[in-house]
């Protein structure tokens, strides 16, 4: 399994965390694990939302200094 | 001292007549040249190809003589760069030449890849080039009712396209007097009908009133062309009489080729411009990676930031200022109305309530782009 992909999505307003994730986990393999860090108190809930709604795993999210790290498994 | 701007678009147009500007006394001297490699002697305004589609501009209008725009100590050619050899500081190009850089500046742009969703090339219509704009229209023009689905895919360049296509296409049927007779219906990636919040909470009221109906969370899967159907990552389908779409989009070939970038977005400082572990290799516009709209407006501002940073570090040998981030867009609300989002990485968009002078200055503003290429606004 590659090493986890990180997102920087800090301060993406237009297109945003949770595109950002989509663009970025279409390029990854099965398995693979990223983390988006997202200044969007939002991410928290829309992209565990997302990740229910299409198939992958959330494995948790955590805040430190108003940055959100949103844990992601590829499923499919 | 040689200036190598790889692009002549928006980006790299912008930024070069900056630097001509900044570094005039040093190009008189020949201290420095400003070397400019484009795949086109044209520039497209590419906003244009949303009226093309529509029959509203015929597509020579789009077009202006690149040389034209630019300062005319710019050394220009015709001749694309068909290999970066970042480590010797050369590129080699189409014609066979190698030119050595001090400083390189990438804007090659970013293209729509319909042959990353089995079915869509086949399928769908699209209007990100000339020539798939005309043949958009065309094919508008001989349908005379049905479902017209507008969907997706990410990343794309211009956040505001997939809206404004909409509002468009309900306006061309109107005028055609079929609106009756033809069901739209748009799909979103996101949770809603677009990525800035303020523009989705009065883009949807404005759906529902023109009867426009919407599916958020729907990601392209495939199209199934025989039995006209497009199925989403989600899970959904949605039948189509015609498809229209925005594809997900790539950075170009030669930089995906290259193995600058995966998928040909380049790694990119997000203050500093430049491209992750290279000093003199800046990046800018669509072809970066960083998280911000793939838009003219931020390509304009990313040039204006490196324009200065480059000029001073011929001058004094350093960069002095940083890339805020900043995005500044349009937003047509209907015919005659229009606002504007401005935000950057700390700032977020707080767009005003629509207003006919907006919408005015929006249209004069079109106008203004070959002054804003040439660097003149
Ligand atoms: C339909 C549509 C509507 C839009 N509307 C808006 C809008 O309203 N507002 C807004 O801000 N933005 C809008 N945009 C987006 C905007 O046009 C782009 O984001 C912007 O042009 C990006 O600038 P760029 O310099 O990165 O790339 P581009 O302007 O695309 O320029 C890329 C340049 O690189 C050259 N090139 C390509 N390959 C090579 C190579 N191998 N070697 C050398 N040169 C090469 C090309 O010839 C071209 O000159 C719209 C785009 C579209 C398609």
């Amino acid at each position: 399994m590659a090493e986890k992909k990180v997102i920087d999505a800090r301060g993406s307003f237009c297109p945003g965390p949770l595109m950002e994730l989509i663009a970025a986990i279409k390029s990854a393999q099965v398995g693979d694990e990223l983390e988006v860090l997202s200044t969007d108190q939002g991410s928290a809930k829309d992209i565990p939302e997302w990740l229910n709604k299409v198939g992958h795993e959330h494995l948790g999210t955590t805040e430190t200094g108003g940055v959100w790290h949103v844990n992601v498994r590829k499923k499919k | 001292m040689n200036i190598l701007i790889v692009g002549g678009g928006m980006g790299g147009t912008i930024l070069a007549n900056n630097l001509a500007r900044r570094l005039n006394p040093e190009l008189k001297s020949g201290k420095v040249r400003i070397i400019m490699l484009s795949a086109s002697e044209r520039h497209m305004y590419q906003p244009g190809l949303l009226y093309v589609a529509v029959g509203k501009m015929m597509p020579d209008e789009m077009y202006r003589d690149q040389r034209s725009l630019l300062e005319p100590t710019i050394e220009f050619s015709v001749d694309p760069v068909e290999q970066f050899n970042l480590d010797q500081n050369s590129v080699k190009t189409k014609s066979g030449a190698t030119i050595k850089y001090d400083i390189m500046a990438i804007a090659t742009g970013s293209r729509m890849a319909p042959e990353t969703i089995p079915g869509l090339a086949e399928g769908a219509e699209t209007f990100y080039t000339e020539d798939t704009a005309v043949k958009m229209f065309k094919t508008l023009q001989g349908f005379q009712g049905g479902k017209v689905v507008i969907t997706v895919g990410v990343p794309h360049k211009c956040p505001m396209a997939p809206l404004e296509i909409t509002f468009m296409l309900n306006d061309y049927f109107k005028e055609r007097g079929i609106r009756d007779k033809v069901q739209l219906h748009y799909t979103y990636p996101i949770g809603r009908v677009h990525s800035l919040e303020n523009v989705a909470k009065w883009a949807a009221p404005e759906f529902d009133r023109l009867g426009i109906t919407y599916e958020t969370l729907f990601n392209m899967k495939e199209v199934d062309v025989a039995n006209k159907v497009l199925r989403s990552e989600e899970g959904t389908d949605t039948k189509y009489d015609l498809l229209i779409a925005i594809p997900a989009h790539r950075g170009m070939e030669v930089i995906e080729k290259g193995g600058l970038g995966q998928n040909g977005w380049i790694p990119t400082n997000r203050t500093r411009l430049n491209m992750e572990g290279r000093n003199n290799v800046y990046v800018l516009g669509d072809t970066t990676n960083i998280p911000i709209s793939k838009a003219g407006s931020t390509a304009h501002f990313e040039a204006e930031a490196l324009g200065e940073n480059i000029a001073a570090i011929v001058k004094v040998g350093t960069p002095v200022r940083d890339y805020d981030g900043k995005v500044f867009c349009f937003i047509q609300a209907g015919k005659d109305k229009a606002t504007y989002a401005s935000f950057n990485y700390s700032n977020p968009p707080d767009p005003k309530a629509p207003s006919r002078a907006i919408h005015w200055f929006k249209l004069a503003y079109n106008k203004l782009y070959w002054s804003s290429a040439r660097g003149l606004l």
